[in-house]
């Protein structure tokens, strides 16, 4: 699972429902591995409006990612920013570990770099 | 030139008992896609999803249709097996795919409020077998084709849900038989904005299989 995915996930457990804390989840005892990828800035251009970008921005720090805490204004300029953004969302895979909700601490397990976010009924 | 169809030999392996095997159905999808990918590429996707991606033959197809313009595609699947397939059937491809990511989940939950209005394209291949409702997922092979009453018992669950997952332009890929009562599928989505097209039909032995694909009435 890449940063990207994280960044579009968000707690569903029934009763929690405080939209500040169920998004992000945080990672526990991420695995993390780098696996090198072309880089597209064209992509990462169209992506970065559907990013959120604080969310990512406080994750990668977590993680140790170094990744500006703002987009710059024309991103697409800014080599460093690109290559930054490009690492952190193409390129780091979180191979194990949990992600936990800050509202619940419901905890989701990431196996083989697939986040299991299934529920039991009574927490649907 | 038509495209390779995704190698899915690993299904083979006993951990992938559990994982539905391509048929004529995921076939009829493949060509749609196919036959769309002029306008598919023009349109430029950013964000896809595949719910119940199962070996993730398509997943890893629309990635193909695609290329040479990354997306990021996520596949959603309720059946880990599945999850590892689709993940799998990527890597196999010779065309890599630049980022197809897995989410074990049903249908899009936990994912459904980021996504909102982000989809580019939504592709479903439902479990559309006319079953007793209690064979909807009574195992995990199950899951994958037991569709209930009329087939729609899945299909209806998720339906209200698609219009608020597309983005302006977004588009939604959908597999049905015949005894889904297309119509009516069309009608519902119609009733939330959304314009229904049949793109492709065939038979397959007693299945008599469409593609729809849906669009906003007003799309940009």
């Amino acid at each position: 699972m890449r940063l990207i995915t994280h960044n579009m996930l968000k707690c569903h457990v029934k009763n929690c429902n405080d939209p500040d804390k169920q998004f992000p989840l945080r990672f526990k005892d991420a695995q993390l591995e780098q696996i090198e990828a072309e880089r597209n800035d064209e992509f990462l251009v169209r992506m970065l409006p559907r990013i959120e970008w604080s969310a990512l921005a406080t994750t990668a720090t977590e993680l140790g990612i170094e990744l500006p805490k703002e987009v710059p204004k024309v991103p697409a300029d800014d080599d460093a920013f690109m290559q930054a953004l490009h690492t952190a969302i193409m390129e780091m895979h979180v191979k194990g570990g949990s992600m936990v909700c800050n509202g619940c601490g419901h905890e989701y397990k990431i196996t083989k770099g697939i986040p299991n976010m299934l529920l039991a009924e009574h927490e649907i | 030139m038509s495209l390779p169809t995704p190698d899915t030999a690993h299904l083979r392996r006993p951990e992938y008992a559990s994982v539905y095997e391509p048929a004529e159905d995921t076939f009829l999808l493949l060509d749609a896609l196919e036959s769309d990918r002029v306008e598919l590429q023009a349109l430029r996707p950013t964000v896809c999803v595949e719910i119940g991606s199962g070996s993730g033959c398509v997943s890893a197809f629309l990635g193909q249709v695609l290329d040479p313009h990354p997306a990021l595609i996520i596949s959603t699947d309720i059946n880990p097996a599945a999850n590892a397939a689709t993940q799998e059937t990527a890597a196999r491809c010779t065309t890599p795919i630049a980022l197809l990511e897995q989410c074990c989940t049903r249908f899009v939950q936990a994912l459904d409020t980021r996504l909102a209005g982000k989809v580019d394209v939504l592709v479903f291949n439902p479990p559309y077998v006319v079953t007793p409702t209690e064979e909807i997922d009574s195992t995990p092979e199950a899951s994958a084709w037991a569709g209930g009453r009329d087939g729609r018992e899945v299909l209806d669950q998720l339906l209200p849900q698609i219009p608020a997952l597309l983005s302006p332009a977004g588009r939604f890929y959908l597999v049905v038989i015949e005894q889904n009562n297309p119509d009516e599928v069309a009608q519902i989505l119609a009733e939330h904005g959304l314009l229904g097209t049949r793109v492709l039909s065939r038979m397959a032995g007693r299945e008599h299989l469409s593609i729809l694909r849906f669009t906003r009435k007003h799309a940009e």
